[in-house]
Protein backbone atom coordinates (compact mmCIF):
# COMPACT_ATOMS: atom_id res chain seq x y z
CA UNK A 1 0.00 0.00 0.00
CA UNK A 2 2.68 2.30 1.15
CA UNK A 3 4.79 1.63 -1.79
CA UNK A 4 2.29 2.23 -4.50
CA UNK A 5 -0.30 4.59 -3.27
CA UNK A 6 3.04 6.78 -1.76
CA UNK A 7 4.76 6.16 -4.85
CA UNK A 8 7.84 5.58 -2.71
CA UNK A 9 9.46 2.44 -4.01
CA UNK A 10 11.88 2.33 -7.13
CA UNK A 11 11.51 5.72 -7.65
CA UNK A 12 13.57 7.84 -5.19
CA UNK A 13 17.28 8.75 -5.34
CA UNK A 14 18.59 8.16 -2.05
CA UNK A 15 21.59 7.69 -0.60
CA UNK A 16 20.51 5.44 2.78
CA UNK A 17 22.82 3.89 5.20
CA UNK A 18 22.98 -0.26 5.30
CA UNK A 19 22.90 -1.26 9.38
CA UNK A 20 26.64 -1.93 9.92
CA UNK A 21 28.00 -4.48 12.36
CA UNK A 22 26.74 -6.61 15.68
CA UNK A 23 28.01 -6.83 19.48
CA UNK A 24 28.98 -9.78 20.73
CA UNK A 25 26.24 -9.90 23.61
CA UNK A 26 22.85 -10.14 22.14
CA UNK A 27 21.15 -8.18 25.35
CA UNK A 28 23.60 -5.30 25.25
CA UNK A 29 22.93 -5.06 21.23
CA UNK A 30 18.97 -5.55 22.53
CA UNK A 31 19.55 -2.07 24.33
CA UNK A 32 20.88 -0.39 21.65
CA UNK A 33 18.72 -1.18 19.16
CA UNK A 34 16.14 -0.60 21.45
CA UNK A 35 17.59 3.02 21.88
CA UNK A 36 17.93 3.56 18.18
CA UNK A 37 14.82 2.81 17.63
CA UNK A 38 13.59 5.14 20.75
CA UNK A 39 15.65 8.13 19.57
CA UNK A 40 14.82 7.74 15.99
CA UNK A 41 11.18 7.77 16.79
CA UNK A 42 11.45 10.28 19.04
CA UNK A 43 13.51 12.87 16.63
CA UNK A 44 10.75 11.73 13.85
CA UNK A 45 7.68 13.10 16.46
CA UNK A 46 9.43 15.89 17.32
CA UNK A 47 9.96 16.85 13.77
CA UNK A 48 6.76 16.27 13.31
CA UNK A 49 5.11 18.28 16.37
CA UNK A 50 7.72 20.45 15.39
CA UNK A 51 6.46 20.53 11.54
CA UNK A 52 9.61 22.65 10.84
CA UNK A 53 12.52 20.67 9.22
CA UNK A 54 12.30 20.06 5.56
CA UNK A 55 11.98 16.40 4.22
CA UNK A 56 15.74 15.37 3.42
CA UNK A 57 14.64 11.75 2.58
CA UNK A 58 13.51 10.41 -0.09
CA UNK A 59 10.36 9.11 0.19
CA UNK A 60 8.06 11.36 -2.06
CA UNK A 61 4.46 12.09 -1.73
CA UNK A 62 1.51 10.91 -4.19
CA UNK A 63 1.61 13.19 -7.24
CA UNK A 64 -1.34 15.67 -7.11
CA UNK A 65 -3.92 14.37 -8.89
CA UNK A 66 -7.69 14.39 -10.06
CA UNK A 67 -9.47 11.42 -11.19
CA UNK A 68 -12.60 11.07 -12.71
CA UNK A 69 -14.80 7.29 -12.76
CA UNK A 70 -17.60 5.83 -13.70
CA UNK A 71 -18.25 2.09 -12.41
CA UNK A 72 -20.73 -0.50 -13.64
CA UNK A 73 -21.22 -3.52 -11.96
CA UNK A 74 -23.95 -5.73 -13.19
CA UNK A 75 -24.65 -10.00 -11.96
CA UNK A 76 -26.56 -11.94 -9.79
CA UNK A 77 -30.05 -9.40 -10.51
CA UNK A 78 -27.94 -6.41 -8.86
CA UNK A 79 -27.26 -3.51 -10.77
CA UNK A 80 -24.84 -0.72 -8.92
CA UNK A 81 -23.56 2.17 -11.32
CA UNK A 82 -22.42 5.50 -10.40
CA UNK A 83 -20.07 8.05 -10.59
CA UNK A 84 -16.57 8.81 -8.53
CA UNK A 85 -13.98 11.56 -8.48
CA UNK A 86 -10.93 11.68 -6.29
CA UNK A 87 -8.55 14.72 -6.21
CA UNK A 88 -5.50 15.02 -4.42
CA UNK A 89 -3.21 18.58 -4.31
CA UNK A 90 0.03 18.63 -1.99
CA UNK A 91 1.08 21.78 0.13
CA UNK A 92 4.79 22.85 0.45
CA UNK A 93 5.93 19.47 -0.89
CA UNK A 94 5.36 17.87 2.63
CA UNK A 95 1.45 17.64 3.24
CA UNK A 96 -0.88 16.27 0.43
CA UNK A 97 -4.71 16.15 0.80
CA UNK A 98 -7.20 14.16 -0.86
CA UNK A 99 -11.11 14.27 -1.08
CA UNK A 100 -13.17 11.15 -2.60
CA UNK A 101 -17.09 11.02 -3.45
CA UNK A 102 -18.21 8.03 -4.67
CA UNK A 103 -21.94 7.28 -5.32
CA UNK A 104 -23.51 3.73 -5.79
CA UNK A 105 -27.12 3.63 -7.69
CA UNK A 106 -27.76 0.19 -6.72
CA UNK A 107 -30.68 -1.45 -8.33
CA UNK A 108 -31.36 -5.05 -6.48
CA UNK A 109 -33.28 -8.04 -7.54
CA UNK A 110 -30.58 -10.31 -5.83
CA UNK A 111 -31.61 -13.86 -5.14
CA UNK A 112 -31.96 -13.14 -1.14
CA UNK A 113 -34.34 -10.18 -2.53
CA UNK A 114 -36.41 -12.06 -5.38
CA UNK A 115 -37.14 -15.40 -3.12
CA UNK A 116 -38.03 -13.41 0.22
CA UNK A 117 -38.44 -9.75 -0.36
CA UNK A 118 -39.47 -7.29 -3.59
CA UNK A 119 -36.91 -5.85 -5.76
CA UNK A 120 -35.54 -2.47 -4.65
CA UNK A 121 -33.48 0.31 -5.27
CA UNK A 122 -31.62 2.66 -3.36
CA UNK A 123 -28.20 4.68 -3.32
CA UNK A 124 -24.82 4.57 -1.84
CA UNK A 125 -22.39 7.91 -0.83
CA UNK A 126 -19.11 7.31 0.22
CA UNK A 127 -17.27 9.89 1.39
CA UNK A 128 -13.52 9.97 2.19
CA UNK A 129 -10.82 12.44 3.48
CA UNK A 130 -7.01 12.30 3.34
CA UNK A 131 -4.16 13.92 4.68
CA UNK A 132 -0.29 12.32 4.06
CA UNK A 133 2.54 13.95 5.95
CA UNK A 134 6.09 13.75 4.65
CA UNK A 135 8.51 13.86 7.85
CA UNK A 136 11.81 12.21 6.29
CA UNK A 137 11.71 8.98 4.90
CA UNK A 138 8.25 8.66 6.70
CA UNK A 139 5.21 9.30 5.64
CA UNK A 140 2.02 9.82 8.12
CA UNK A 141 -1.61 9.08 6.76
CA UNK A 142 -4.88 10.38 8.70
CA UNK A 143 -7.92 9.43 6.73
CA UNK A 144 -11.70 9.14 7.42
CA UNK A 145 -14.39 7.60 5.48
CA UNK A 146 -18.06 8.17 5.64
CA UNK A 147 -20.66 5.68 3.70
CA UNK A 148 -23.96 6.52 4.09
CA UNK A 149 -27.25 4.28 2.57
CA UNK A 150 -30.75 4.95 3.57
CA UNK A 151 -30.94 1.95 6.53
CA UNK A 152 -26.95 1.83 7.04
CA UNK A 153 -24.58 4.19 7.97
CA UNK A 154 -20.29 3.37 8.59
CA UNK A 155 -17.64 5.36 9.44
CA UNK A 156 -14.44 5.11 10.48
CA UNK A 157 -11.03 6.82 10.54
CA UNK A 158 -7.70 5.55 10.14
CA UNK A 159 -3.79 6.55 10.85
CA UNK A 160 -1.49 4.63 8.62
CA UNK A 161 2.84 5.05 8.88
CA UNK A 162 4.70 4.15 6.10
CA UNK A 163 8.70 4.58 6.83
CA UNK A 164 11.56 3.61 3.68
CA UNK A 165 14.76 1.75 5.21
CA UNK A 166 18.16 -0.06 4.14
CA UNK A 167 18.91 2.56 1.43
CA UNK A 168 15.39 2.78 0.61
CA UNK A 169 14.93 -0.73 -0.62
CA UNK A 170 12.31 -1.51 2.06
CA UNK A 171 9.51 0.05 2.87
CA UNK A 172 7.73 -1.26 6.41
CA UNK A 173 4.08 0.09 6.96
CA UNK A 174 1.27 0.12 9.67
CA UNK A 175 -2.05 0.79 10.13
CA UNK A 176 -5.04 1.13 12.15
CA UNK A 177 -8.63 1.82 11.35
CA UNK A 178 -11.47 2.65 13.61
CA UNK A 179 -14.96 1.95 12.37
CA UNK A 180 -18.48 2.05 13.51
CA UNK A 181 -21.95 1.16 11.64
CA UNK A 182 -25.29 2.13 12.19
CA UNK A 183 -27.80 -0.10 11.02
CA UNK A 184 -31.74 0.53 10.04
CA UNK A 185 -34.25 -1.52 8.69
CA UNK A 186 -36.77 -0.29 6.11
CA UNK A 187 -40.09 0.90 7.24
CA UNK A 188 -38.61 0.88 10.45
CA UNK A 189 -37.62 4.62 11.92
CA UNK A 190 -34.40 4.83 13.47
CA UNK A 191 -31.29 2.30 13.70
CA UNK A 192 -31.78 -1.02 15.16
CA UNK A 193 -28.32 -1.74 16.07
CA UNK A 194 -24.80 -0.87 15.40
CA UNK A 195 -21.45 -2.58 14.67
CA UNK A 196 -17.67 -1.67 15.58
CA UNK A 197 -14.43 -2.90 13.54
CA UNK A 198 -10.78 -2.45 14.12
CA UNK A 199 -8.56 -3.15 11.87
CA UNK A 200 -4.93 -3.62 12.62
CA UNK A 201 -2.84 -3.67 9.08
CA UNK A 202 1.44 -4.38 8.50
CA UNK A 203 3.20 -4.20 5.31
CA UNK A 204 6.65 -4.47 4.21
CA UNK A 205 7.96 -4.04 0.44
CA UNK A 206 11.18 -5.19 -0.57
CA UNK A 207 12.94 -4.39 -3.63
CA UNK A 208 14.89 -8.07 -4.48
CA UNK A 209 16.53 -6.73 -7.71
CA UNK A 210 16.18 -4.05 -10.27
CA UNK A 211 13.15 -5.72 -11.91
CA UNK A 212 11.83 -7.67 -8.71
CA UNK A 213 9.59 -6.21 -6.10
CA UNK A 214 7.74 -8.51 -3.32
CA UNK A 215 5.57 -7.19 -0.67
CA UNK A 216 3.87 -8.50 2.31
CA UNK A 217 0.63 -7.31 3.78
CA UNK A 218 -1.31 -8.49 6.98
CA UNK A 219 -4.19 -7.02 8.77
CA UNK A 220 -6.12 -8.07 11.47
CA UNK A 221 -9.64 -7.67 11.84
CA UNK A 222 -12.46 -7.70 15.21
CA UNK A 223 -15.72 -6.82 14.46
CA UNK A 224 -19.01 -6.26 17.53
CA UNK A 225 -22.20 -6.31 17.08
CA UNK A 226 -24.91 -6.54 14.24
CA UNK A 227 -22.98 -7.87 11.67
CA UNK A 228 -25.40 -9.70 9.74
CA UNK A 229 -28.51 -8.09 6.95
CA UNK A 230 -32.36 -7.89 9.03
CA UNK A 231 -33.58 -8.89 5.60
CA UNK A 232 -32.09 -11.96 4.95
CA UNK A 233 -33.76 -15.42 5.98
CA UNK A 234 -32.57 -18.24 6.72
CA UNK A 235 -34.00 -22.01 6.66
CA UNK A 236 -34.78 -24.57 9.46
CA UNK A 237 -36.42 -27.39 8.43
CA UNK A 238 -37.50 -25.63 5.14
CA UNK A 239 -38.92 -22.65 6.84
CA UNK A 240 -37.85 -18.83 6.61
CA UNK A 241 -36.65 -17.59 9.69
CA UNK A 242 -34.33 -14.25 10.66
CA UNK A 243 -30.86 -15.98 10.55
CA UNK A 244 -28.99 -15.17 14.00
CA UNK A 245 -25.02 -14.26 13.68
CA UNK A 246 -22.81 -14.20 17.00
CA UNK A 247 -22.26 -10.73 17.76
CA UNK A 248 -18.28 -10.39 17.46
CA UNK A 249 -16.18 -11.95 14.76
CA UNK A 250 -12.38 -11.87 14.26
CA UNK A 251 -9.94 -12.05 11.30
CA UNK A 252 -6.53 -12.79 9.88
CA UNK A 253 -4.90 -12.66 6.33
CA UNK A 254 -2.06 -12.40 5.08
CA UNK A 255 -0.82 -11.50 1.37
CA UNK A 256 2.19 -12.19 -0.95
CA UNK A 257 2.67 -10.46 -3.75
CA UNK A 258 5.09 -10.54 -6.31
CA UNK A 259 6.11 -8.01 -9.06
CA UNK A 260 8.86 -9.22 -12.05
CA UNK A 261 10.06 -6.59 -14.82
CA UNK A 262 10.22 -9.10 -17.93
CA UNK A 263 11.27 -6.93 -20.54
CA UNK A 264 14.02 -9.52 -20.94
CA UNK A 265 11.58 -12.17 -22.51
CA UNK A 266 8.84 -9.78 -23.97
CA UNK A 267 9.80 -6.16 -24.48
CA UNK A 268 8.47 -3.91 -22.38
CA UNK A 269 6.40 -5.98 -20.02
CA UNK A 270 5.35 -7.07 -16.70
CA UNK A 271 4.05 -10.13 -14.69
CA UNK A 272 2.59 -9.71 -11.35
CA UNK A 273 1.18 -12.69 -8.86
CA UNK A 274 -0.53 -12.36 -6.00
CA UNK A 275 -2.15 -14.91 -2.67
CA UNK A 276 -3.67 -14.31 -0.12
CA UNK A 277 -4.87 -16.30 2.69
CA UNK A 278 -8.03 -15.63 4.91
CA UNK A 279 -9.29 -17.47 8.14
CA UNK A 280 -11.57 -16.23 10.57
CA UNK A 281 -13.18 -17.66 14.34
CA UNK A 282 -16.49 -18.27 12.40
CA UNK A 283 -14.17 -21.08 10.40
CA UNK A 284 -14.41 -19.18 6.89
CA UNK A 285 -11.01 -20.27 5.53
CA UNK A 286 -10.38 -18.75 2.21
CA UNK A 287 -7.32 -18.67 -0.57
CA UNK A 288 -7.28 -15.92 -3.23
CA UNK A 289 -4.80 -16.57 -5.82
CA UNK A 290 -4.51 -13.77 -9.04
CA UNK A 291 -1.76 -13.04 -11.59
CA UNK A 292 -1.55 -10.08 -14.07
CA UNK A 293 0.44 -9.06 -17.05
CA UNK A 294 0.91 -5.65 -17.95
CA UNK A 295 2.57 -4.39 -21.48
CA UNK A 296 3.43 -1.43 -23.06
CA UNK A 297 2.31 -1.43 -26.58
CA UNK A 298 3.14 1.69 -27.76
CA UNK A 299 4.74 4.86 -25.83
CA UNK A 300 1.22 6.16 -25.15
CA UNK A 301 -0.61 2.43 -24.53
CA UNK A 302 -0.18 0.43 -21.64
CA UNK A 303 -2.46 -2.92 -22.15
CA UNK A 304 -3.04 -4.96 -18.61
CA UNK A 305 -4.69 -8.68 -18.56
CA UNK A 306 -5.54 -10.68 -15.43
CA UNK A 307 -6.79 -13.97 -13.78
CA UNK A 308 -8.50 -14.25 -10.58
CA UNK A 309 -9.62 -17.46 -8.89
CA UNK A 310 -11.15 -16.86 -4.82
CA UNK A 311 -12.68 -19.73 -2.92
CA UNK A 312 -13.83 -20.15 0.59
CA UNK A 313 -15.14 -22.66 2.88
CA UNK A 314 -18.42 -21.84 4.28
CA UNK A 315 -19.00 -20.63 8.34
CA UNK A 316 -20.51 -22.89 10.97
CA UNK A 317 -22.92 -21.66 11.72
CA UNK A 318 -24.29 -21.73 7.60
CA UNK A 319 -27.01 -23.79 6.78
CA UNK A 320 -29.01 -24.05 3.37
CA UNK A 321 -31.55 -25.81 5.39
CA UNK A 322 -30.79 -26.57 8.66
CA UNK A 323 -31.95 -29.86 10.09
CA UNK A 324 -31.59 -28.57 13.71
CA UNK A 325 -32.40 -25.49 15.50
CA UNK A 326 -29.09 -23.96 16.85
CA UNK A 327 -28.32 -20.80 18.41
CA UNK A 328 -26.78 -19.32 15.62
CA UNK A 329 -27.80 -20.28 12.12
CA UNK A 330 -27.62 -18.31 8.60
CA UNK A 331 -28.12 -18.68 4.99
CA UNK A 332 -26.05 -15.79 3.52
CA UNK A 333 -24.06 -17.29 0.97
CA UNK A 334 -21.34 -14.83 1.14
CA UNK A 335 -21.01 -17.69 4.44
CA UNK A 336 -21.55 -20.55 2.09
CA UNK A 337 -19.03 -22.50 0.48
CA UNK A 338 -18.40 -21.34 -3.16
CA UNK A 339 -15.32 -20.22 -5.50
CA UNK A 340 -15.27 -17.70 -7.72
CA UNK A 341 -13.10 -17.20 -11.28
CA UNK A 342 -12.44 -13.85 -12.55
CA UNK A 343 -10.64 -12.60 -16.02
CA UNK A 344 -10.39 -8.79 -17.03
CA UNK A 345 -8.10 -6.61 -19.31
CA UNK A 346 -7.39 -2.89 -18.74
CA UNK A 347 -6.47 -0.34 -21.65
CA UNK A 348 -4.54 3.25 -20.50
CA UNK A 349 -3.85 5.88 -23.06
CA UNK A 350 -1.93 8.99 -21.98
CA UNK A 351 -3.12 11.75 -24.38
CA UNK A 352 -0.37 13.82 -26.36
CA UNK A 353 0.48 17.04 -26.08
CA UNK A 354 -0.40 17.84 -22.97
CA UNK A 355 1.80 20.93 -21.33
CA UNK A 356 5.54 19.80 -19.35
CA UNK A 357 4.69 18.23 -16.05
CA UNK A 358 1.01 17.25 -16.71
CA UNK A 359 -0.61 14.36 -17.73
CA UNK A 360 -3.87 13.24 -18.91
CA UNK A 361 -4.80 9.45 -18.95
CA UNK A 362 -7.90 7.69 -20.34
CA UNK A 363 -8.01 4.22 -18.69
CA UNK A 364 -10.90 1.70 -19.30
CA UNK A 365 -11.50 -1.89 -17.70
CA UNK A 366 -13.44 -4.82 -18.07
CA UNK A 367 -13.44 -7.83 -15.77
CA UNK A 368 -15.41 -11.25 -16.26
CA UNK A 369 -16.57 -12.87 -13.12
CA UNK A 370 -18.00 -16.24 -12.32
CA UNK A 371 -19.74 -16.96 -9.06
CA UNK A 372 -20.43 -21.09 -8.39
CA UNK A 373 -22.02 -22.35 -5.10
CA UNK A 374 -21.71 -25.30 -3.53
CA UNK A 375 -24.12 -25.18 -0.94
CA UNK A 376 -26.40 -22.69 -1.42
CA UNK A 377 -29.59 -23.80 -3.16
CA UNK A 378 -31.16 -21.25 -6.18
CA UNK A 379 -34.82 -22.30 -4.52
CA UNK A 380 -36.37 -21.46 -7.81
CA UNK A 381 -35.17 -24.06 -9.85
CA UNK A 382 -33.56 -26.67 -6.75
CA UNK A 383 -30.07 -26.31 -8.12
CA UNK A 384 -27.40 -25.38 -6.49
CA UNK A 385 -26.78 -21.59 -7.21
CA UNK A 386 -24.31 -19.82 -10.16
CA UNK A 387 -24.30 -16.54 -11.82
CA UNK A 388 -22.04 -14.21 -13.59
CA UNK A 389 -21.47 -10.64 -13.40
CA UNK A 390 -19.19 -7.98 -15.45
CA UNK A 391 -17.83 -5.15 -13.87
CA UNK A 392 -16.89 -1.99 -16.29
CA UNK A 393 -15.09 0.86 -15.44
CA UNK A 394 -13.91 3.82 -17.36
CA UNK A 395 -11.39 6.90 -15.82
CA UNK A 396 -9.95 9.68 -16.72
CA UNK A 397 -6.96 10.56 -14.45
CA UNK A 398 -4.45 14.02 -14.79
CA UNK A 399 -1.33 14.74 -12.73
CA UNK A 400 -0.52 17.58 -12.26
CA UNK B 1 -0.22 -15.35 20.75
CA UNK B 2 2.57 -16.60 22.80
CA UNK B 3 4.39 -17.88 19.68
CA UNK B 4 3.88 -14.51 17.92
CA UNK B 5 4.97 -13.25 20.63
CA UNK B 6 8.49 -15.16 21.06
CA UNK B 7 8.76 -14.23 17.28
CA UNK B 8 8.68 -10.77 18.15
CA UNK B 9 10.98 -11.22 21.35
CA UNK B 10 13.68 -13.19 19.10
CA UNK B 11 13.81 -10.80 16.62
CA UNK B 12 14.48 -7.77 19.25
CA UNK B 13 17.08 -9.82 20.34
CA UNK B 14 19.05 -11.50 17.36
CA UNK B 15 17.89 -8.13 15.07
CA UNK B 16 21.46 -6.27 16.22
CA UNK B 17 23.38 -9.53 16.15
CA UNK B 18 22.71 -10.18 12.43
CA UNK B 19 25.26 -7.74 9.77
CA UNK B 20 23.13 -7.00 6.85
CA UNK B 21 24.90 -6.10 3.21
CA UNK B 22 25.20 -2.91 1.72
CA UNK B 23 21.83 -2.14 -0.27
CA UNK B 24 22.73 -3.94 -3.26
CA UNK B 25 20.00 -2.24 -5.63
CA UNK B 26 21.44 1.35 -5.76
CA UNK B 27 18.88 4.22 -6.58
CA UNK B 28 20.15 4.61 -10.41
CA UNK B 29 19.49 0.78 -10.79
CA UNK B 30 15.89 1.70 -10.08
CA UNK B 31 14.85 2.87 -12.90
CA UNK B 32 12.64 -0.55 -14.35
CA UNK B 33 10.73 -0.05 -11.01
CA UNK B 34 9.59 3.24 -11.70
CA UNK B 35 8.03 2.27 -14.67
CA UNK B 36 4.23 2.53 -14.75
CA UNK B 37 4.10 -1.43 -15.23
CA UNK B 38 6.00 -2.30 -12.43
CA UNK B 39 3.03 -0.47 -10.29
CA UNK B 40 0.91 -2.15 -8.02
CA UNK B 41 -1.70 0.63 -8.14
CA UNK B 42 -2.52 3.53 -11.07
CA UNK B 43 -5.81 3.91 -10.31
CA UNK B 44 -7.02 4.45 -6.56
CA UNK B 45 -10.61 4.55 -7.82
CA UNK B 46 -10.74 1.49 -9.61
CA UNK B 47 -8.67 -0.43 -6.91
CA UNK B 48 -11.34 0.73 -4.47
CA UNK B 49 -14.34 0.02 -6.78
CA UNK B 50 -12.80 -3.47 -7.11
CA UNK B 51 -11.96 -3.86 -3.28
CA UNK B 52 -15.62 -2.97 -2.40
CA UNK B 53 -16.96 -5.54 -4.95
CA UNK B 54 -14.93 -8.37 -3.34
CA UNK B 55 -15.56 -7.20 0.12
CA UNK B 56 -19.19 -7.51 -0.45
CA UNK B 57 -19.86 -10.63 -2.34
CA UNK B 58 -17.46 -12.76 -0.56
CA UNK B 59 -16.25 -13.47 2.99
CA UNK B 60 -13.01 -13.05 3.16
CA UNK B 61 -11.17 -9.37 3.91
CA UNK B 62 -8.63 -7.52 4.43
CA UNK B 63 -4.75 -7.35 3.80
CA UNK B 64 -5.33 -6.13 0.37
CA UNK B 65 -3.25 -2.50 0.59
CA UNK B 66 -6.68 -1.04 -0.25
CA UNK B 67 -8.77 0.89 2.59
CA UNK B 68 -12.35 1.56 2.24
CA UNK B 69 -15.69 1.77 4.18
CA UNK B 70 -18.84 1.38 4.53
CA UNK B 71 -21.48 -1.65 3.89
CA UNK B 72 -23.40 -1.68 0.47
CA UNK B 73 -24.80 -4.86 0.97
CA UNK B 74 -27.72 -4.67 2.77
Amino acid sequence: MAATEHGAVGTRASTGSARTGGLPIALSLSKRWCATIVSRWRALLGTALAGSAAPTGAAVLPDDRAEATFHVYDGGGVRATGPAVLVRKSIADRVSLSAQYYVDAVSNASIDVVTYASPFKETRTATDFGADWLVRDTILSLSYNRSVEPDYIAEGVGLDVATEVYGGMTTVSMGFTRSRDLVGKKLQPGWIDRALHWQYRAGLTQILSPRWLVSLNAEAVSDEGYLGSPYRAARVFGAAVLERNPRTRSSRAIKLRSINDTSAIVPRSSFRAEYRYYRDNWDVKAHTAEIGVAKHLEPRLIAEALVRRYSQTQALFYSDNAQAETVFVSRNRQLSTFHTTAVGAKLTYTWPGMPAGTELRLTGSVERKQFRFSNFTDLRTGRPYAYDANVVQVVVSGTF
Amino acid sequence: MRATLLIIASTALLGGCVTLPEPWVKPYERERLSDPIMLVSRHALIDKHREHIHTVREGARGATGVQGGGCGCN
